[in-house]
């Protein structure tokens, strides 16, 4: 009887749980796991591509259908199911209740439903790959017609099953969001004014605005697509009247803006972090507010910067050629505040200030690169090429990887009650920061050599087919494996710091925000009284006062 | 740009020249922006610097350090825009009056071309109708018109710096003015299935006698195609 009882603890400890920490990390295992399918697909296509035609060691000969397959869902996984889960909802369910210093979520259970419908959506995903047809292969983008039909696509099966996990995968997040947005509204410490809320908050919650203002269009589009796969209903197919284009715009009206949803978290997150490790207020909390703001609000008018040559009316793209530009003001506003964070710090490079450091380092090549993209004359040449590949990955990889590790490493003694291994943190920030540069600057040059995009074999393309081109191939692919293994570094200390890590005290990085005022590891409740707030969450060095930090629930 | 890829189009020195203005400004930023961030890693770590200042940001005198930047970085967006917008109308806003027009339709996966034949109009009985290989002559301004069998394919021919997707349903007009004789790749850039890493075509930049003898032996090979044919019933 009560080893029924135990049985039953357990799973509502851990599978239904309502605790937003228990979420956070559902999330947080979830997302980890899916990376090392999406990291393994990566390296499936690479090998492919330095190395045409050879079996791949632990997949097999890749095959144009193969390939096609394997670029699909490396992007898929990457954006919906790693970088979403982990920078959204990982870290915002874990934060937000800590952060503002309250017990849990609004609305537990509708936390709890959005991790279900979430897991559901991953195993429809992965189910996917196995039926026959195999999984979807048409790109992450999934324009019609190739996606609308299966003569076209030949993945009757794995088609509509990408949609559906798709869709799931938005549901999911709409109810995350709205929790994210009314704990921050309703559920604050006494005391804690606006400005008083630490970025990251802030940066996590303008975010599931943007997402749930924008998701809304291709929602309907994905239903629209399936009917389209499924009933032939013909939205997208001009012989039936249809429009092919017009998915692209309900896709894009989403997807541009999807990239300053896991944008800002990152940002929130190095925002903590330097802070901390610079024992500095940040440098303008309120213009870094504004240009948040700004830049969520400019990021709904540019989506069209994707279709310049897709067959838009061309006197569009100077419009949208105008407002892509314009956001570069609010993004680098932005950059040079954390840069002038850092002026008149006392810098301790740590493992998590040192991926933040890179996080700013390579995003700021990510942002210019994307330059040449915005300006429609210079995009026709680009536009589908490793150009564009190379410059999102200098985007995508600092928020979904770099600031996730920085968030991981710094947050990990209040998550664990224990510290990760400092030496290993090291070996392995630098074994994943400069193999990520060999892979992606040798992508660049190969863009503007015309390399264009979805090829499974460049041989049937003398201009591409040139052996110096293929070396830069290699050299992408051979770094790509070192990054990949360099991870095995991170997943050792990280199971084995969980275990046998160093004990944690409560604020082992002396910080000032709400979390660090709970126990390490926080108990379900999190704090033994709720905290009162007294001031900002940046006082860092505060002169006259000898400590050099002041909790933000520190009588004063 | 050129080192890198050849210039074979009237219009391809407009786009290097805004790629090369945004490389130079873009990387000014760039370069500044990096530079003072490893300049304050290296000059405030803790060793050097052990107690930090205390700055909110929010005086005068350290909002300056926000506003020039943000000024400047507007003036080079309006150069940046101003220049955007002048390459693409010319390319993609304009359209010449041209010496000849051919028909490109994409399919999956190969490209099917049109060509006027000796009486140098389209749309009469002596086209030449190829696969997969486009002729065309140097120094002439071509029309094309761009069509889609089934789902999207994207014209692409790096030499020119010319990209236009191709839609079913719509024919897209568009222009370009070959400068210089050889063969080049054509791409499609656009996913089309299972196909689309085979999906390649040839270009063939002739000059007039060339591609008057090229025409010559397409009308014989069809003639003969056509006794054969007439043979055979
Ligand atoms: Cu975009
Ligand atoms: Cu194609």
């Amino acid at each position: 009887m009560s080893h029924d009882h135990h049985e039953q603890s357990f799973f509502s400890k851990y599978l239904f749980s309502t605790d937003h920490k228990v979420i956070a990390m559902q999330y947080l295992f979830t997302g980890m796991f899916m990376a090392l399918i999406g990291g393994f697909f990566a390296y499936g296509f690479r090998m492919q591509l330095a190395f045409p035609g050879i079996e791949v060691p632990g997949l097999g000969l890749v095959t144009p259908n193969l390939y096609n397959e394997l670029v699909t869902n490396h992007g898929s996984i990457m954006i919906f199911w790693v970088a979403m889960p982990v920078l959204i909802a990982a870290f915002g369910n874990y934060l937000i209740p800590l952060m503002i210093g309250c017990d849990d979520m609004v609305f537990p259970r509708l936390n709890r439903l959005s991790y279900q419908i979430f897991l559901i959506s991953a195993i429809v995903l992965i189910a996917s790959f196995f039926v026959p047809g195999g999984g979807f292969s048409g790109a992450w983008t999934s324009y019609p017609p190739l996606s609308a039909q299966a003569k076209y696509n030949l993945t009757p099966l794995g088609a509509p099953m990408w949609l559906t996990a798709v869709a799931l995968e938005f549901v999911a997040f709409l109810l995350g969001g709205i929790n994210f947005i009314t704990t921050l509204m309703n559920s604050r410490a006494p005391g804690m004014k606006m400005w008083d809320i630490p970025i990251v908050l802030w940066m996590i919650v303008i975010a599931s605005i943007v997402f749930m203002a924008s998701a809304g269009p291709l929602i309907a589009g994905a239903v629209m697509l399936l009917f389209d796969q499924i009933y032939h209903i013909g939205f997208f197919n001009p012989n039936k009247g249809g429009d092919p284009i017009l998915w692209q715009h309900l896709f894009w009206f989403f997807g541009h803006p999807e990239v300053y949803v896991v944008l800002l978290p990152a940002m929130g997150i190095v925002a903590e972090v330097i802070t901390v490790f610079a024992r500095k207020k940040l440098f303008g909390y309120k213009t870094i507010l504004y240009t948040t703001i700004a830049t969520g609000t400019l990021s709904f008018f540019v989506w069209a910067h994707h279709q310049f040559v897709a067959g838009i009316d061309p006197r569009m793209a100077n419009v949208f050629t105008i407002t892509t530009i314009l956001i570069s003001i609010p993004v680098t506003e932005m950059c040079f505040a954390y840069i002038a964070t850092l002026f008149g710090g006392s810098i301790e490079l740590r493992t998590p200030m040192l991926f933040a450091l890179a996080f700013l380092a390579e995003f700021l090549i990510g942002g210019v690169t994307g330059i040449f993209l915005g300006s429609s004359g210079s995009d026709i040449y680009f536009h589908d090429t490793y150009f564009v590949l190379a410059h999102f990955h200098y985007t995508f990889v600092p928020i979904a990887i770099i600031s996730v590790f920085a968030g991981i490493y710094y947050w990990f003694p209040k998550m664990f009650g224990r510290h990760m291994n400092e030496t290993l943190g090291k070996i392995h920030f630098w074994g994943t920061v400069i193999p990520f540069n060999l892979i992606f600057l040798p992508l660049f040059f190969l863009g503007l050599a015309g390399q264009h995009r979805r090829i499974y074999s460049y041989e049937n393309f003398p201009e591409l087919a040139k052996p110096y081109l293929q070396d830069l191939r290699i050299l992408a692919t051979v770094s790509l494996i070192v990054m990949l293994s360099f991870q095995v570094v991170f997943l050792f200390n990280f199971f084995y710091s969980i275990f046998k890590g160093k004990k944690a005290e409560k604020n082992p990085w002396r910080a000032n925000t709400l979390e660090w005022a709970a126990a390490s590891p926080p108990p379900h409740g999190n704090f033994p009284e709720l905290p009162q707030v007294y001031r900002p969450p940046y006082e860092y060095s505060v002169p006259g006062r000898e400590l050099d930090y002041w909790p933000q629930n520190e009588k004063a | 740009m050129e080192y890198i890829i050849e210039r074979a189009s009237s219009f391809a020195g407009d786009i290097d020249f805004l790629i090369v203005l945004i490389a130079v400004l873009g990387g000014f930023w760039l370069l500044l922006a990096e530079a003072v961030l490893f300049y304050f890693i290296v000059k405030y770590r803790r060793k050097a610097s052990p107690k930090a200042q205390y700055i909110t940001g929010e005086e005068e005198v350290s909002k300056k350090w926000l506003h020039w930047p943000h000024y400047a970085v507007i003036v080079c967006d309006l150069f940046i825009i101003f220049f955007a917008i002048q390459t693409w109308v010319k390319i993609k806003q304009t359209l010449p009056k041209p010496d000849a027009v051919i028909e490109v339709v994409g399919q999956q996966w190969a490209w099917k071309f049109t060509h006027p034949g000796l009486d140098g109009k389209l749309g009469t009985k002596d086209d030449v109708k190829t696969v997969d290989e486009l002729h065309v002559v140097v120094n002439k301004t071509y029309q094309f018109k761009l069509k889609s069998d089934d789902v999207l394919h994207s014209f692409s021919i790096p030499v020119f710096r010319l990209k236009q997707d191709a839609v079913p349903g719509r024919t897209i007009t568009g222009w370009f003015k070959p400068t210089k004789t050889g063969q080049f790749d054509i791409q499609c850039a656009e996913i089309c299935g299972i196909g689309h890493g085979i999906m390649g075509a040839k270009l063939y930049i002739e000059t007039e006698e060339e591609h008057r003898t090229w025409l010559e032996h397409q009308r014989m090979a069809q003639v003969n195609g056509n006794r054969i044919n007439t043979a055979k019933k």
